[in-house]
């Protein structure tokens, strides 16, 4: 390759609400009910149906564009958009063109290459469709029309990225942003965030952007690097060639990490759009704005800032606490109640994500009460707990959202501090283990884990581990074996 | 006279003063279409158990006073473009022929909790396009005063119901007329209410931004009633901005009083005449019947004058752009996909919807979808589509202007008389432009009621009372008065020479 090649890629981006109800109907928007069974004369474009705008959805995207620095069009509408297509029951989806909700917002990335201002080009609000299903032994199709009218909204940037570095750090701040809202949680997986790729090449240091593809079909973030660099890789090879890129949409096929034309140009729908008459337009007034600028939550930057400077936790701690809204939430709350943020922090990062993990477990959708972590450390400071038995109530804490007094009353797991009885039983292991107490005092100290472990063990673990520790440490220093009369 | 003569409100009232039943009445329709509907043809379903067994569940709720308002167990026809659930509901085209919809419109809810009861759905023009209700695929409908003509459209179903006395009122669509000019052409009374007033929901859509919903009576009072019943609230409709019902017990009152009291009603109304309307295309006998209308309103203390409305030779173009813009659009959902007709032996996708559609779909509706289609394409959307809009807009000012100086225009509803079966579809344009009075009306959302107001030779002359947005009850209250003062219309007296020499 003689020539240097820059990747230019804008991204459209639909989210996928998660209102309780449809965008134009009162349905719900639950996911995997049996066929058609969320669906009424609305969203299953019956004749003589009409739509009535859900205020929620409204509402979502004037906290999206918020958050994303956009401006709002006071007056918005909402056009048809027609085209054929059997899972689209109208033949028309109810989107925005004209006049869309947001427009000339921006989101700052950052990647290992620096940070980047993306502009965001404009957002609007659209249903989505229904679900067509393959019948392979009748060779018919059947449609589902529950995912219809369920409410998305499409975010359009501008071509202000460069590589998919960088399109992964737009999406999952994007994507943050949305969970943070709590409008979406934002599954590429199961289809709630879907992201097309536009993309073009040209030389380094041209200032014309080249002819570009729209790339479909991308169902994870993987999927997605590999597609922009396989379509990098193509867009060059033809350029190259001396041959000219077409402008087409392209379908990506993941498993065989391979995009093929879907249409091009010329093939491009009239999709004919025009204000809808049955839906008058949105008027957003002064206090609406205001209201949504009021609830607007404070973000994870912001929060991961705040957390460095307040409470002194590293980078990576903040990062992982701030990642889900709802385990900041926690954190913050243990924190007001028993002041330490520090131990907080390691129960949010380590414990609970490990069990998160394990039990697959959304982080949005870990719920216990905030008191009873606090409480939970309050008694693993004051001695009544060691680490091991702390991670059992805090595993009854994560599960069942146990009280960890009770639980830990209930089990028996609370430390004993009565010396006397440590003192009795330190003594009973040192006698027992001869052989090991020879070892120590030979200079091999390292067997003073077992002697511990002896301990704890008679203990039934629920001794401070520490004291045991410091308590044979001491009694080694005098101890003397008995001497053998043998 | 049988008591088929009789209107919706005295058979309210005899069913009250249990003189009659819901079942005689309903029993009094049937036999009246037994001898009428061979000939005049204005039904496309009739389901008389159905309708003898909601008769008979209404008379019940009468008797133990679950219904007591003045329509209770009154039979009434419902245009087949206005859902009824379990009762078919085709828009007199091929593509619906088996539709039976799974929920009422919301004026069927009202019409039901009236205790009003459903006899049939009526014929019209296919999804309502059309003046003559020629285009229905189910066969065309004769007008009662005389077979040999066309009822009109493209609520000739309903409006030929009525005249024929078999029905006591009916409910039709007005988007461009279709309720007003063919209640001028059968001679009865039907109104166009208010864009907003009543709900569209269940109303299946040809041209959303102007369709509504109105009732056709045999006088001015019964289709106060039935507005007073269908008009209201509906969140189901967002275009549905009433704030509650319209109430005329103002005008009820006068009735009670005298017929003297409701012609005084008239009395200060200020009454506009736009000259461009009875100037170009307008048969003369059209013109001397509604100007002895307007005579008669004068004499009744109304403030009569002409004056220039303007705008009038851009209110078909505009109307014909958006209507079929629109209806482009909305008939799109006909696909053979979830209900309705669908072709036979298709081979893929695309082949399935062009042989259903181009099966189902009758000629002028294909005419309209295509005319709309174009219309919004890439390339003609801002030189016809958004030029449309502008001139609606100034059309709507126009009016605005003209309702600063008036409380009514006074307007025919149609520039001739029902023209003879066969003869309007040949000459389509001759055909649109018939609508040159109407249209504007839906344009600019105005409410506005047709009455008959004389006769040429055997058909009825219609006069159209146009009010501002929202004062439907001045239109009703004129309308009420002038009836009064006009009395029998089948005598038509020419127009004073004062009211000749004005214009």
């Amino acid at each position: 390759m003689s020539k240097q090649y820059e990747t230019v890629i804008g991204l459209e981006v639909h989210v996928e609400l998660s209102t309780k109800t449809k965008i134009f109907c009162g349905c719900s928007t639950e996911f995997g009910g049996a066929p058609n069974t969320h669906i009424c004369p609305v969203c299953s474009g019956l004749p003589g149906a009409l739509p009535v705008l859900n205020r929620q959805v409204v509402e979502d995207a004037l906290a999206l564009g918020a958050a994303t620095h956009c401006h709002v069009n006071r007056l918005c509408r909402f056009d048809r958009k027609n085209y054929f297509y059997p899972d689209n029951p109208q033949n028309y989806q109810i989107s925005q063109l004209y006049l869309p909700i947001c427009h000339d917002g921006w989101l700052d990335i950052s990647t290992g290459g620096g940070t980047r201002r993306v502009r965001i080009h404009e957002m609007h609000m659209e249903e989505d469709a229904g679900k067509l299903v393959h019948d392979e032994w009748e060779d018919s199709s059947l449609v589902d029309f529950n995912r219809s009218g369920v409410p998305l909204i499409e975010i359009v940037s501008e071509p202000d990225m460069r590589n998919s570095e960088e399109v992964i750090a737009y999406l999952e701040k994007l994507r943050s942003i949305c969970r943070y809202l709590g409008i979406s949680d934002c599954k590429l997986q199961e289809g709630s965030m879907r992201a097309d790729v536009n993309l073009s090449v040209r030389e380094v240091g041209s200032d014309v952007l080249g002819v570009r593809t729209e790339m479909k079909n991308l169902n994870s973030f993987k999927a997605i690097v590999r597609a922009i660099d396989n379509e990098r890789e193509r867009q060059i090879e033809l350029l190259e060639e001396g041959r000219q890129v077409e402008q087409e949409t392209r379908r990506w096929d993941d498993n065989k990490e391979y995009s093929y034309a879907m249409r091009s140009k010329e093939d491009a729908k009239d999709y004919r759009y025009f204000p809808d008459p049955d839906l008058p337009p949105v008027y957003i007034d002064e206090q609406w704005m205001a209201r949504t600028n009021e609830d607007l939550p404070e973000m994870r930057e912001e929060k991961a800032a705040r957390y460095m400077e307040s409470w002194g936790l590293t980078e990576d701690e903040a990062a992982l606490l701030t990642d889900s809204r709802n385990i900041a939430e926690i954190f913050e709350k243990t924190v007001s109640l028993c002041g330490q943020a520090k131990k907080a922090a390691n129960w949010l990062t380590g414990e609970t994500i490990r069990l998160a993990r394990e039990t697959s477990v959304d982080l949005d959708h870990v719920s216990f009460a905030p008191e009873h972590l606090a409480a939970l450390i309050t008694l693993t400071d004051k001695g009544d707990l060691n680490n091991q038995n702390a991670r059992k109530v805090f595993e009854a804490i994560f599960t069942d959202d146990a009280d960890p007094e009770i639980y830990m009353e209930e089990k028996g797991l609370k430390t004993v501090t009565d010396t006397g009885l440590l003192e009795e039983i330190t003594d009973k292991v040192l006698s027992d283990n001869p052989k090991t107490v020879e070892e120590y005092k030979g200079g091999k100290t390292k067997v003073l884990g077992f002697l511990v472990g002896q301990v704890m063990k008679q203990m039934k673990g629920k001794a401070d581990p520490g004291l045991v520790n410091r308590m044979l440490t001491e009694r080694l220093v005098s101890y003397k074996l008995p001497k053998n009369d043998d | 006279m049988g008591i088929e003569q009789l209107s919706a409100l005295e058979i309210g009232q005899k069913i009250k003063k249990k003189e009659l039943t819901a079942v005689e009445a309903a029993q009094a329709c049937f036999d009246r279409m037994d001898a009428m509907e061979s000939e005049v043809h204005a039904f496309i379903t009739i389901d008389r158990e159905r309708a003898m067994a909601e008769a008979r569940r209404v008379q019940k709720g009468i008797m133990d006073g679950t219904y007591t308002g003045p329509l209770a167990g009154v039979p009434v026809a419902v245009k087949d473009n206005i859902c009824t659930k379990g009762v078919a509901t085709t828009c007199a085209s091929r593509i619906l022929e088996n539709y039976v919809p799974p929920y009422d419109a919301h004026v069927i809810e009202r019409l039901k909790e009236a205790g009003a009861v459903i006899i049939g759905k009526t014929n019209m023009d296919e999804f309502a396009m059309g003046s003559t209700t020629e285009t229905s695929a189910m066969g065309i409908t004769r007008n009662p005063r005389n077979t040999d003509h066309v009822p009109g459209g493209s609520s000739g179903g309903s409006c030929a119901a009525v005249a024929a006395n078999e029905v006591f009122a009916a409910l039709g669509s007005d988007t461009g007329g279709s309720i007003r000019q063919p209640s001028a052409y059968c001679g009865v009374a039907g109104m166009k209410p208010t864009y907003g007033t009543v709900s569209r929901y269940g109303l299946i859509a040809y041209a959303s931004s102007l369709d509504q919903i109105g009732p056709v009576g045999k006088n001015v009072a019964d289709c106060a009633a039935l507005l007073e019943i269908i008009s209201g609230p509906d969140r189901r409709d967002s275009t549905c901005v009433a704030g509650e019902s319209l109430d005329f017990s103002g005008l009820w009152e006068e009735y009670k009083i005298s017929p003297e009291a409701v012609a005084a009603g008239l009395r200060g109304m200020r009454v506009g005449v736009p000259e461009e309307y009875f100037t170009g295309g307008i048969d003369p006998q059209i013109r001397d019947a509604v100007l002895k209308a307007a005579d008669t309103m004068k004499a009744g203390g109304a403030i009569v004058e002409t004056f220039s409305l303007g705008m009038t030779q851009y209110m078909i173009p505009a109307y014909y752009i958006i209507a079929c813009a629109q209806a482009s659009s909305n008939l799109a959902r006909f696909d053979g996909v979830k209900y309705g007709y669908r072709t036979e032996g298709a081979g893929d996708l695309h082949d399935m919807y062009k042989k259903t559609r181009a099966q189902g779909f009758g000629w002028e509706v294909k005419k309209r979808i295509l005319l709309g289609s174009f219309v919004l394409s890439s390339g003609y959307y801002d030189a016809y589509y958004i030029k449309a809009l502008k001139a609606n807009r100034l059309i709507k000012e126009a009016f605005d202007r003209a309702f600063e100086k008036y409380d009514l225009i006074l307007a025919p509803a149609a520039p001739s008389a029902a023209p003879k079966l066969g003869t309007s579809l040949t000459d389509p344009l001759k055909m649109y432009l018939s609508d040159i009075y109407t249209v504007a009306v839906n344009l600019a959302g105005l409410p506005a009621m047709s009455m008959p107001c004389g006769q040429t030779g055997s058909l009825p002359v219609g006069l159209q009372l146009i009010g501002q947005r929202f004062k439907d009850d001045i239109v009703v209250r004129g309308a009420a008065a002038y009836e009064v003062l006009r009395g029998n219309w089948m005598a038509s007296e020419a127009p004073s020479e004062e009211v000749k020499e004005a214009l």
